[in-house]
């Protein structure tokens, strides 16, 4: 009884050393000021790495949630005769509450996981080390341009996740189910509030692109540097950042859509 | 030892988790010398470099290198610090997302404002220095083992440093590849006055080419003097490291039960 005790302590103290050194790191991240001739390049490369390559899954993520909502929502409307309402509902979705998270799911599997793994395999080859000994700061060259990427990649691509989708219901809605084209469009523009909606849906996808670009270049830089330490690290990111985007999903929807 | 110290480790006690690495190691590393610290596997050798580096802090004791307490330098002025100290990793360390010409570009960028021409001769006479001119449009998975560690000491001399500290440089190397490096170290020493560490355990190439040696035992150092003088040391540890004798102060068994107990004899042979 007294080792679980023990033992449950022992997590709990782990739990905030490890949340105590993420906020260092963020801190060391974060601090100084920005150099826009050498830095813009680099954020530039990471943008392309983060943002650019994970256009294919994003574009081909949203285009069948999309189409399924479409299907889905012209099932269920039309045992009520509200068929017409299907454009509300995909848009609705999408950019409340599918896009934000859809996207980060994936950032994190795809863009997340990889930047783990090459933070991670570049400390294992010293790498880092031989930058510290350059008189070059890893964190500034290294992980500043990888977390600001992740952080501005994540809403670009969350809202053409969104906009791909509402095209994906269009095209199961109109073109093969025949729904009025005028209502799907009309009903989607009469419904959608720019700032209680598409607003607070980027406003989202900024808060899970931060966390998730957080997590996963932590990992990578706090790893063990062993191929298991690194295969570890990546798998947590995964799992971390899934967690934590449900986790703050559910917190920011209650505080921008409760009402209470 | 009466000369110029670049570096000097005074009662360095240093523990990683629960483990004592050194246990008031005191060390002086003359100027413009070569020094080899030799030691067994998992003595703290790379351990040392990275204390002097100030990648690591000691516990107690205090580290000089070149006048600067390097443990109570603030992160901006260790990093502005670093510029005059070069390393060379084990494993090479080189940035296998550039070419060779780059990686060896890569401190001139960051840290100066030469211009491109300029930069371009430095990076091909560093280059040449380690013989691999030729190489420079080469990615580092092209290259081999010793290859790659050439490039790394060219990168490591890019900004002239005044200290260049070697991690294992003969580790893995082929007969001719360790002959390069021997070559190349003592070059480097004596064309650009380098002060040189040198980290090793491969014993009759460290003392070929050091001027001093020391050797790092259980946390504390057990011989330091010239290599002459550290053949002739009365350590009968000292004698074991060197000699590459199995078993003596550092037994051949790991410590365990009696025999007797592990076979199941300790009633007796019957």
């Amino acid at each position: 009884m007294i080792d679980r005790i023990a033992s449950f302590g022992r997590s709990g103290t782990d739990l905030v050393v490890s949340i105590g050194r993420a906020g260092r790191f963020l801190a060391g991240v974060l601090s100084g000021v920005p150099r826009p001739i050498t830095g813009f390049p680099l954020l530039m490369k990471q943008l392309y790495s983060v943002g650019v390559l994970s256009l294919a899954i994003i574009v081909v993520s949203g285009l069948f949630i999309g189409m399924v909502l479409g299907l889905q929502g012209y099932t269920i409307l039309s045992d009520f005769g509200s068929e017409a309402a299907i454009g509300q509902m995909i848009a609705l979705t999408l950019v409340r509450e599918l896009g934000p998270v859809v996207t980060a799911l994936l950032f994190a599997g795809r863009a997340g996981s990889a930047l783990t793994a090459e933070i991670g395999l570049m400390k294992a080859t010293e790498q880092l080390s031989s930058m510290e000994m350059m008189g070059v700061d890893p964190l500034r060259r290294v992980i500043a341009p990888r977390l600001w990427a992740g952080f501005i990649a994540m809403p670009v691509l969350a809202i053409i996740f969104s906009m791909v989708g509402i095209w994906g219901g269009m095209l199961v809605g109109v073109e093969w189910l025949g729904v009025f084209e005028g209502s799907y469009w009309g009903n989607m523009q009469a419904s959608v509030d720019f700032w209680d909606d598409v607003v607070n849906g980027i406003i989202k996808s900024v808060v899970f692109g931060f966390v998730c670009a957080w997590i996963a270049v932590y990992q990578g830089y706090d790893c063990v540097p062993t191929s298991a330490g690194i295969s570890s690290a990546t798998t947590k990111t995964v799992v971390y950042s899934s967690l934590a985007v449900l986790g703050l999903d559910f917190v920011l929807t209650a505080v921008m859509f409760g009402n209470f | 030892m009466g000369l110029d110290s670049y570096i000097t480790l005074k009662d360095v006690v240093f523990s990683r988790s629960d483990r004592r690495i050194f246990n008031g190691v005191s060390v002086e590393i003359p100027r413009g010398k070569i020094t080899a610290v030799m030691g067994p596997s998992g003595s703290g050798k790379t351990t040392l470099l990275r204390l002097v580096g100030g990648q690591l802090r000691p516990d107690s004791g205090s580290i000089i290198v070149d006048g600067q307490p390097i443990g109570e330098l603030r992160r901006k002025e260790l990093y502005k610090f670093r510029e005059k100290m070069g390393m060379l990793f084990q494993s090479g360390a080189l940035f296998t997302d550039l070419s060779v010409y780059e990686n060896v570009a890569f401190p001139m960028r960051v840290h100066t404002k030469l211009p491109e021409d300029m930069i371009n001769d430095i990076v091909l006479m560093k280059l040449e220095a380690v013989g691999l001119r030729g190489a420079r449009k080469l990615m580092p998975s092209e290259l081999s083992g010793g290859m790659n560690r050439r490039v790394a000491l060219a990168r490591s001399i890019a900004l002239d440093p005044e200290l260049i500290m070697y991690d294992e440089p003969f580790a893995g190397q082929d007969p001719i590849g360790m002959g390069v490096l021997v070559k190349l170290i003592r070059d480097l020493n004596s064309s650009m006055g380098l002060t040189s560490v040198l980290v090793s355990h491969d014993v009759q190439e460290s003392l070929s080419i050091c001027h001093y040696a020391c050797i790092i035992a259980d946390g504390k150092v057990i011989g330091a003097g010239t290599p002459s003088e550290l053949q002739d040391h009365p350590s009968e540890q000292v004698q074991q490291f060197l000699n590459g004798h199995p078993d003596g102060p550092v037994p051949f068994h790991y410590p365990s039960s009696a025999a007797t107990e592990d076979f199941g004899l300790a009633g007796g042979v019957s």
